[in-house]
């Protein structure tokens, strides 16, 4: 598959869609009661969240694909997908900070069970790359990566439940994040936001598939044209490397 | 999972050959768990090494806190959180040596040359891991209860804690023999099953301190929430299925 097609379309398409949701939460939803202008970090900050975590979900899938098939086209897309939602996931955590900090004075409160729940699959997805870097065996590599994308995807689900009980009888929810509690003017640039974070994750995805084929596919070229030497041998890494290098 | 083992007249694309009368017959579960069971607890009753361990890592944990919390006493949700976080901390150290002897000694390859199926392996790694941990609270809830707990609870609050640990122990094991297999390939499998396992065993932690926190208060109820039971049920039953769908992936070689 070419993930190099296409791929100015779609960040065009991605960098409409996100300037025309901040547009619109910035000059057409109204301001927040309670919380004035600081609220409107709520249009990154949720919809970035859900699509890290839906991409957490997705490499699982592939985690899945690719313990039964074998196919190692798989186990780079699960990987991908699980890196890039790390990084989103720092923004996420980086930006629920901010919020509450701005709407209830602290930099961190464990009374929000999204946030803190948010935390938990973070750190436990941080120890994705250090485990893929300390497997040798490309092979093993890529196996027990799977077995870990497909562990920690059904996890995520889990964790949220019980973090919410936790506090469920002591804290009421205050915002419902995505549905019923937004006034109609929110939902709009809501609802488009997720769609601006959801074709950037799938850009930048794409970009980093494309990228990661191109050089594998170079690397082939070059060794078939200047001999097996000219090339040298890939280090240790934490990244899946393609059979057709 | 089925294996090509289990349904002896067809024939698996992944498998290398159809099993003929030439193969050794076919080891039943049972008797492959209860002979890797025998083996697990056996070599732990003949040269004690992970349940020691253990037990005098969990008291010197509840040193540690007398002097870190400055307290003699505890009780309620502070007496709950230092117990579980000694239990799970001295669980770590009995997840980073569950597989160790048999990778070095190749009684993993053994396993897998033998014609059983690879569930065998965790079903008895974990009930393995399940008898240590519960050795393990034998010692530690005693100490616990005389260094550190406060006001003594009743005796029917103990039953309700057993309930509690049962549960918890359970999802303790299932999760901790899947990291210790996954760790055990790994280069650097110290750092890689704490880093791994607590943030999976969070849900455990919560259910657990949550359910125990009103047994080990002073006045209260001195009785178990449903939900934390339901919670840990819950946890055991999903990492259980994930243990039993994925562990084949983890000991093929």
């Amino acid at each position: 598959m070419l993930y190099g097609t296409r791929l100015r379309a779609l960040s065009i398409a991605t960098l409409v869609t996100m300037t025309a949701a901040l547009a619109l939460a910035f000059f057409y939803a109204p301001m927040d009661a309670d919380q004035g202008f600081m609220q409107k970090i709520f249009y990154i900050h949720v919809p970035l969240g859900i699509v890290a975590l839906c991409g957490f979900v997705w490499g699982g899938i592939n985690g899945i694909q690719h313990l039964r098939t074998r196919d190692p086209k798989y186990d780079l897309r699960s990987y991908v997908a699980i890196h890039l939602s790390l990084v989103l996931g720092a923004g996420v955590l980086i930006t629920g900070s901010i919020w509450a900090r701005a709407s209830w004075g602290h930099w961190w409160v464990w009374d929000e069970p999204t946030l803190v729940s948010f935390l938990i699959v973070f750190l436990l997805y941080a120890t994705y790359q250090p485990m893929r870097f300390s497997i040798e065996d490309r092979e093993k590599q890529a196996r027990y990566a799977s077995v870990f994308a497909v562990t920690a995807g059904a996890f995520v689900p889990l964790n949220f439940i019980a973090v919410r009980l936790a506090q469920a009888y002591t804290h009421p929810r205050v915002f419902a994040t995505a549905d019923g509690g937004l006034p109609a003017k929110m939902q709009l640039p809501f609802y488009l936001s997720l769609l601006g974070m959801a074709l950037l994750y799938v850009t930048l995805w794409r970009y980093e598939m494309a990228s990661k084929n191109t050089s594998w596919q170079l690397r082939a070229l070059r060794r078939k044209l200047a001999g097996d030497d000219a090339v040298p041998p890939v280090g240790r890494t934490a990244a899946p490397t393609l059979p057709s290098s | 999972m089925t294996t090509r083992a289990e349904l002896p007249d067809t024939e698996s694309p992944a498998g290398p050959s159809r099993p003929s009368s030439d193969d050794p017959p076919f080891v039943p579960l049972r008797v492959a768990v209860g002979a890797l069971l025998r083996k697990e607890l056996g070599l732990e009753l003949r040269a004690p090494q992970a349940v020691p361990a253990m037990s005098l890592f969990s008291i010197t944990t509840l040193v540690v806190f007398h002097f870190a919390l400055q307290r003699g006493q505890v009780d309620g949700d502070l007496a709950s959180g230092v117990l579980w976080v000694t239990l799970l901390f001295a669980a770590m150290l009995g997840i980073s040596r569950l597989f160790v002897a048999d990778h070095e000694e190749g009684g993993l390859d053994g396993f897998l040359l033998a014609p059983t199926d690879r569930t065998a392996m965790l079903v008895a790694k974990a009930v393995g891991l399940f008898a240590f941990l519960a050795a393990v609270e034998v010692v530690a809830i005693p100490a616990f209860a005389l260094m550190l707990l406060g006001p003594s609870p009743p005796i029917a609050a103990y039953g309700q804690l057993a309930a509690l640990l049962v549960l918890a122990d359970a999802g303790i094991a299932l999760v901790g023999t899947m990291v210790g297999a996954m760790a055990v390939q790994t280069r650097t499998r110290d750092l890689i099953v704490p880093l791994m396992a607590l943030p999976l065993l969070i849900p455990v932690v919560i259910g657990a301190a949550k359910g125990t926190a009103p047994l080990l208060a002073t006045a209260g109820p001195h009785s178990v929430e449903v939900r934390w039971l339901f919670v840990l049920g819950l946890y055991d039953l999903v990492f259980g299925l994930l243990a039993f769908a994925l562990f084949d992936y983890l000991i093929e070689d």
